[in-house]
């Protein structure tokens, strides 16, 4: 009897183990492993400068090289959580301190329902019924406006399409926010309640606690869910995929059509002829899974290290 | 009591409601300017929310309702009243908390907060100010040459002789101790009264304590609460001595609480 | 009275930017609600008239030809998200079991744990790519099992996860009286842990399957498509994410139409699924 019940402890335990190492480390590491096999043939051809600088993208010639697609990666990520961030912020700042008690759950999930849609939905509700706004009114209004400035303008020349970085860029804003806002809610939260209290009995008002103790307090967790927003949007693919329109440049106007490493992995991924550009491709997956990664991992320190040791052991 | 000194705060009928629960029944208090009159009783007895109604704390939470009135002299503002601005009120009387809790910035700044809010903005002012609050919280010696530094790299007792030079900087005119010492070891205790006693030259002082020993030592007048009621209120050398209620009498020699 | 009347204006200032700060505060809060009822109504609006019986029993007629329908994507929807939940729950409770139970005081198993943390938010293409090179490569063809072998690979890191919070939060006394009975450690874990954190993890089991149901990139080179209904898990299938894709980026009016209708599905289907984990949380805390 003993002795079965031991021999069910020891399977129960290796298969349990074999399952959390298979999840914790083995699937990142072959992810890794596959990626850098897969990649190898470019990698060896194109080495990794001329490949991260490169910025032609020519199947026909087998040329390929990553910067328009770094480029409209990055350009993209940036400009959407400059736009996610304060709106980000405001939201946490009215459910966790604003809004009635009563109300709160429901903000809460509203938030988080904008957060489910899967994003697809996004992409498809962007071409068809934001890209159309865009090209019709908001871009040929910043043609007109922003577009005379000198320098500036450069920035918003091109035909007005609606299908670029500017429309891709919102579109992911919109998708990252109710992420971003969520984390940054928990950090304000977190603040201790006699913190306020210490400001409001010096007679500040609520903008001045948020201002001066609830946010300086939350910043390394509004710092963290930055990152961490930043890292999920780096690999946003089909939100992005129908706004760019997959074009290999490097986007020096908001207005032209561009294309991500997400994006150019999905379209063209089951049409690589060669294994070069096969090869290719997942050099970008490689690239890709690269920066999220470190980018995750970043955020992943400082909110649960640094969150650990301010607050976690010394007082209030 | 003809040779009591001038009123700074006069409780007058006082109720407190925390939704339906009737938390404070009745309360009818003096508090004369310039002195320390402590407030004791058993836990729960009211005496933190009759404390926290006097800068309309309270506020901050929904469901709570005042009756009754609290006046501030010398211009007999009812501290309690809808009409009276809560932020204003609070920038007269200040508070310090049962745990030291300064804001997560440098120790200048903490001390310095209250002043910005009321509007002193040229930095040789805010230096001296600072300066000024530091001493009188008897902290300056310790911190000077390290004001830039975070406030968590001082010790607890620093850390609360910290919060109560960050009230005392705006000049409010009176400050409520919420427990002060409840958080602290001995020896920062014994500071903290210390530098509570030195500060009724220039202000009114209300504290509430768990420790009747502290009241003793340190207050001019003592409030004895029961339940939400105020069942005493006198000299601290005769409440500790000769109590009028027996209900007082029990409570200080140890019989319960 | 001079000092008053100045110190009133700095209230009276200090007041004013509060009242302003605040209501951009609210302002931000009506922005984020706009979008998700301005998306919810443009997918119910383009979606509702394409809605028929024909888009669930038919399969798709082909590009101009009228009527027709994608009795195929939500079957092989069904199938894929189906294998997939097979694969990956036993596989992500067990995972999060061995965090919170086995891994509490060592390092190791706390930084695969950590990881584990990091995957959640892991670009899903890149899970697409792995499982391609992975399966579909040696096996020469696309196969509805890779694409749920894709997803399982997104959804075991949620559940994981949740299933580890969950259990840490089952408190320790209850398991040392397990213990003081003498019992081992999966007997302690079945009996005990887990019916105290039940409820908890199936929030994150309908949470994981929320989040794979609405993906599309892990299937695009994994499960592919197919024009034709199949229950064969080893040929190419559709799902309605990939066809949704293929249907709004294509020429037709009807394809848009059906991907709305398809659209409108999936959305509130996911919501669902969302609002129904959500519930299941809700329960779980008045118990």
């Amino acid at each position: 009897m003993r002795r079965k019940e031991e021999f069910i402890e020891a399977l129960v335990r290796s298969t349990l183990g074999s399952f959390a190492l298979g999840v914790g480390l083995l699937f990142p590491l072959i992810t890794l492993l596959v990626l850098l096999y897969e990649s190898f043939p470019a990698l060896r051809k194109f080495g990794i400068t001329d490949f991260l600088l490169g910025k032609t993208w020519d199947p026909v010639a087998e040329v390929f090289g990553a910067l328009p697609a770094l480029a409209g990666t990055l350009l993209v990520t940036f400009i959407a959580s400059i736009i996610a961030l304060p709106v980000s912020v405001g939201i946490a700042i009215f459910i966790a301190e604003l809004s009635p008690k009563r109300l709160k759950p429901v903000f809460s999930t509203a938030v988080e329902l904008l957060g489910a849609i899967p994003s697809i939905i996004y992409g498809m509700w962007g071409l068809f019924v934001i890209a159309p706004l865009m090209a019709d009114y908001v871009e040929p209004f910043l043609q007109e406006t922003l577009g005379e400035v000198p320098i500036l303008g450069r920035l918003f020349e091109g035909a007005p399409t609606g299908v670029d970085s500017l429309t891709a860029s919102f579109v992911l804003s919109i998708m990252i926010i109710p992420f971003m806002s969520a984390i940054v809610k928990d950090a304000f939260e977190m603040t201790p309640p006699l913190l306020k209290e210490a400001g409001y009995g010096l007679g500040a008002t609520k903008w001045e606690v948020v201002k001066n103790i609830t946010i300086p307090y939350a910043l390394p967790g509004i710092v963290g869910g930055m990152v961490l927003s930043v890292g999920r949007a780096l690999g946003e693919t089909m939100a992005v995929a129908f706004l760019t329109g997959n074009v290999h440049q490097i986007p020096l106007s908001f207005l032209e059509p561009l294309t991500t490493i997400t994006v150019s992995i999905a379209n063209e991924f089951t049409e690589a002829d060669t294994d070069i550009y096969l090869s290719s491709l997942y050099y970008l997956a490689l690239i890709l899974f690269v920066m999220s990664f470190g980018l995750l991992m970043l955020a992943k320190f400082m909110l649960i290290e640094r969150l650990g040791r301010r607050w976690g052991t010394k007082n209030v | 009591m003809d040779n009591s000194p001038p009123l700074k705060v006069e409780v007058r009928n006082f109720n407190f409601y925390y939704g339906s629960n009737h938390a404070l029944k009745d309360i009818n208090l003096p508090i004369y300017e310039n002195r320390i009159t402590a407030i004791i009783g058993p836990s729960g007895c009211g005496k933190t929310t009759l404390l926290r109604s006097l800068n309309r704390m309270h506020d901050l939470y929904p469901g709570n309702r005042y009756e009754g009135e609290i006046i501030l002299y010398p211009d007999k503002v009812n501290i309690v009243s809808k009409e009276v601005d809560p932020i204003m009120i609070r920038m007269r009387i200040g508070m310090v908390f049962q745990k030291p809790n300064p804001f997560p910035k440098s120790i200048y700044e903490n001390v310095a907060y209250g002043l910005r809010l009321k509007g002193i903005k040229k930095r040789s002012l805010l230096d001296e100010k600072v300066e000024q609050a530091l001493k009188g919280a008897a902290l300056w010696e310790e911190v000077r040459d390290r004001l830039g530094e975070s406030a968590y790299s001082l010790s607890g007792g620093q850390q609360q002789r910290l919060c109560i030079a960050r009230a005392i900087a705006p000049e409010p005119e009176v400050l409520l101790f919420d427990e002060p010492t409840s958080a602290l070891d001995p020896i920062s205790t014994s500071k903290i009264e210390e530098l509570v006693v030195n500060l009724k030259e220039r202000l009114t002082i209300v504290i509430v304590t768990h420790n009747m020993q502290q009241a003793a030592r340190i207050s001019d007048y003592t409030a004895f609460m029961y339940m939400g009621k105020l069942v005493e209120f006198g000299a601290t050398e005769k409440i500790f001595t000769k109590p009028d209620n027996q209900l007082t009498e029990d409570y200080i020699t140890g019989r319960f609480g | 009275m001079g000092n008053e009347e100045r110190l009133k204006r700095v209230i009276l200032k200090r007041k004013v930017v509060n009242v302003i700060m605040l209501s951009l505060s609210f302002l931000t809060a009506l922005y984020g609600l706009i979008w998700l009822f301005w998306i919810l109504i443009d997918v119910v609006v383009n979606g509702i008239s394409f809605l028929s019986l024909d888009l669930f029993l038919k399969d798709p007629t082909p590009p101009g030809i009228e009527g027709g329908g994608l009795k195929h994507a939500f079957i092989g929807h069904f199938i894929i998200t189906g294998l997939a939940t097979l694969i990956g729950v036993p596989i992500g409770i067990g995972a999060g079991i061995f965090f919170a139970e086995y891994g509490r005081h060592s390092r190791i198993v706390k930084s695969f744990r950590n990881i584990t943390d990091v995957i959640v938010s892991f670009p899903s293409i890149v899970v697409g790519t792995l499982v391609y090179a992975l399966m579909v490569k040696p096996a020469g063809h696309f196969m509805g099992i890779s694409g749920s072998v894709a997803l399982a690979l997104l959804m075991i890191p949620v559940i994981a996860i949740t299933t580890d919070e969950i259990l840490k939060l089952v408190p320790n006394s209850l398991r040392e009286a397990g213990y003081a009975l003498g019992a081992q450690r999966w007997q302690v874990i079945k009996d005990i842990s887990l019916s105290a954190g039940k409820r908890g993890i199936l929030t994150g089991v309908i949470l994981g399957v929320a989040r794979i149901t609405g993906e599309t990139a892990p299937l695009l080179f994994t499960a592919f498509n197919n024009n034709f209904t199949t229950f064969n898990p080893t040929e190419p299938m559709a799902s309605l994410t990939v066809t949704i894709f293929q249907y709004a980026m294509g020429p037709y009016e009807e394809w848009h139409g059906q991907a709305w209708a398809s659209a409108m599905i999936l959305t509130f289907g996911t919501l669902l699924f969302f609002i129904l984990a959500k519930v299941v949380v809700h329960s779980t805390r008045k118990l």
